[in-house]
């Protein structure tokens, strides 16, 4: 198994740490992993960009130029990573942030409309874990179990009261991405 | 108990071998992309539990002295920076080379010259090996690739600091300093006790004892024609570490009919690239210096008339290629590829430059 990511989106939006609980995730399941910000001055409100690399053998480069799976999660990030996702890769994107149409064929493209969510969650914190959840409905990489592990790893213990609630936003995505997917197969 | 894998940062790894390596003190200023050493020392707060002190300095300038200081008094010592610091750094370098005193000195390299940008750069090759501050010394020079090894290369930089009396330098950069990796730390050692720090370093300013003269630690000596004999002695030892502490790695050289040299970030980029172009049918291997000073000459000088040619690639303009082309004399092509200013080369593109550059057809 080898699932090279990139996940972008504003500074501030939660997307380093979101790579974060996934490679602590993929290491609960015994695998190698990677985790390589753009630690430059976009995490202050530009666009900030993290590559997570999973895989069943040591890690080569962490730094790469195609991605088995991009999430994206504002306009710039869409302009910048699209053309770089490998031809039969996946593309995951906010529906809020974005103001154009993908124009890749040759790609798996989803939806997961988290910034709606988390607002009717009442909770835009938790934004980050709606998208998670979508990949991993989409990609099941690492066990729920393993996320909510890695996830207590990478939170100071000061904030696992918070645990529940990003459990609901994971699960939340889940179903998001469970409905779009109904709806595609179930003509209207 | 078998210690536990953690997943951190480089910079973070470099902090947490340091206290259990028994490190007395650690004393910086910082600076992006390494002011998590500082940062996770702070938090960690060593000084309750191992004594270790860790110190915010007012500047660069004055953390270099202070390491001067400790080492002077036999302790493990260290500092850490980045390129704009650690050329702050240099005088006090140097006099520690012209004192023989042991230290470690961490460069987490970002791009220059000058304040430049903060992004990852191998910039600093020249400024490391070739001198940095004034007169004929030399840095024992370590280049780790991987968390694990900015982790390992902690104990092995201390070591070889005070196997030799002479500064050792972990030359890194913002892709391993920034990057999270899975990571073994190193077993908890106690620190020395005054009576072993005297034991291992006689030559130590600890307070002169009835059974022994003054012990003086200076880089002065105003007698040129003895400042010539410290200098021979500095000669003869670099000679020895040269002999005796090379390190690095080949990596499918068996069959390579072109080697890439890279060191560091560059040579994890090129493992990709290796793998890329041998899914095309090209034969390419790599060797990865992990010392730079001392440098595998011999080694390279040995593949010179196995290989068609070989490509450097650095995060820079192309300075450790000058060592590989004095290394092969000539024999072979040695070319070099590189980005500059925090740029960070991607593994297709590093391919490409080797099809281009070494006429791959």
């Amino acid at each position: 198994m080898l699932q090279e990511i990139v996940i972008s989106g504003f500074g501030g939006q939660g997307v380093l740490s979101m790579g974060k609980i996934l490679a602590y995730s993929g290491m609960m399941e015994d695998k190698e992993v990677s985790w390589f910000p753009a630690y430059g001055p976009e995490q202050r409100g530009g666009t900030a960009n993290v590559t997570v690399i999973i895989s069943d053998e040591p890690i080569s480069s962490p730094v790469l130029n195609q991605y088995d799976i991009a999430i994206v999660l504002n306009q710039p990030s869409l302009d910048k990573f699209e053309g770089r996702v490998k031809p039969g890769g996946i593309l995951i994107y906010d529906g809020y942030g974005i103001r154009r149409k993908v124009k890749r064929g040759d790609i798996n493209v989803y939806r997961v409309n988290a910034m709606d969510e988390s607002t009717k969650m009442d909770n835009a914190r938790v934004f980050n874990m709606i998208v998670l959840g979508g990949l991993l409905k989409i990609v099941p990489m690492v066990s729920l179990e393993n996320v909510m592990k890695g996830l207590k790893e990478s939170l100071p213990e000061r904030h696992h009261g918070l645990l529940p609630m990003n459990e609901k936003a994971i699960l939340r995505g889940m179903e998001i991405i469970e409905q779009e997917q109904k709806a595609k197969v179930t003509p209207a | 108990m078998a210690e536990a894998i953690s997943l951190m940062k480089g910079n973070d790894a470099i902090a947490h071998a340091a206290i259990r390596y028994g490190v007395d003190g650690y004393f910086g200023y910082p600076i992006t992309p390494q002011s998590e050493v500082i940062e996770v020392l702070m938090e960690a707060a060593p000084w309750k539990t191992t004594g270790m002190v860790v110190l915010q300095a007012e500047s660069e300038v004055s953390a270099i002295n202070m390491v001067y200081g400790g080492a002077a008094c036999g302790k493990y010592v260290m500092t850490s920076s980045s390129s704009p610091g650690i050329s702050l750094k240099q005088e006090g370098i140097s006099y520690m080379a012209g004192a023989e005193l042991p230290c470690l000195i961490v460069n987490v390299q970002r791009g220059g010259p000058g304040l430049g940008t903060i992004q990852p750069s191998q910039a600093d090759y020249f400024q490391t090996v070739k001198g940095g501050g004034h007169g004929d010394y030399k840095l024992i020079t370590l280049a780790p690739n991987s968390v694990q090894e900015m982790a390992d290369f902690v104990a092995l930089g201390f070591d070889l600091a005070f196997k030799y009396r002479n500064p050792a330098m972990i030359l890194t950069d913002g892709v391993i300093g920034q990057m999270m990796e899975k990571v073994k730390l190193p077993e908890y050692r106690r620190r020395r006790t005054e009576g072993e720090i005297r034991e291992q370093c006689p030559w130590a300013t600890l307070g002169k004892t009835a059974d022994r003269g003054p012990n003086i630690i200076t880089s002065l000596e105003l007698g040129s024609a003895e400042m010539e004999e410290n200098n021979k002695r500095f000669q003869a030892k670099y000679r020895v570490i040269e002999e005796k502490e090379v390190r690095y790695e080949e990596i499918q050289c068996d069959d390579a009919e072109y080697l890439l040299v890279a060191f560091g970030s560059a040579a994890r980029i090129c493992l990709k690239t290796i793998q890329l172009a041998r899914e095309e049918g090209i034969k390419v291997g790599m060797v990865r210096p992990i010392t730079l000073w001392p440098f595998p000459t011999k080694l390279l000088h040995g593949y010179a008339d196995k290989v068609k040619g070989m490509l450097t690639v650095e995060l820079n303009a192309g300075q450790m290629v000058e060592d590989v082309r004095l290394a092969v004399n000539g024999k072979v092509p040695v070319e070099h590829y590189g980005r500059l200013g925090g740029i960070v080369p991607t593994p297709d593109e590093v391919l490409e430059a080797l099809k281009k550059k070494m006429d791959i057809k």
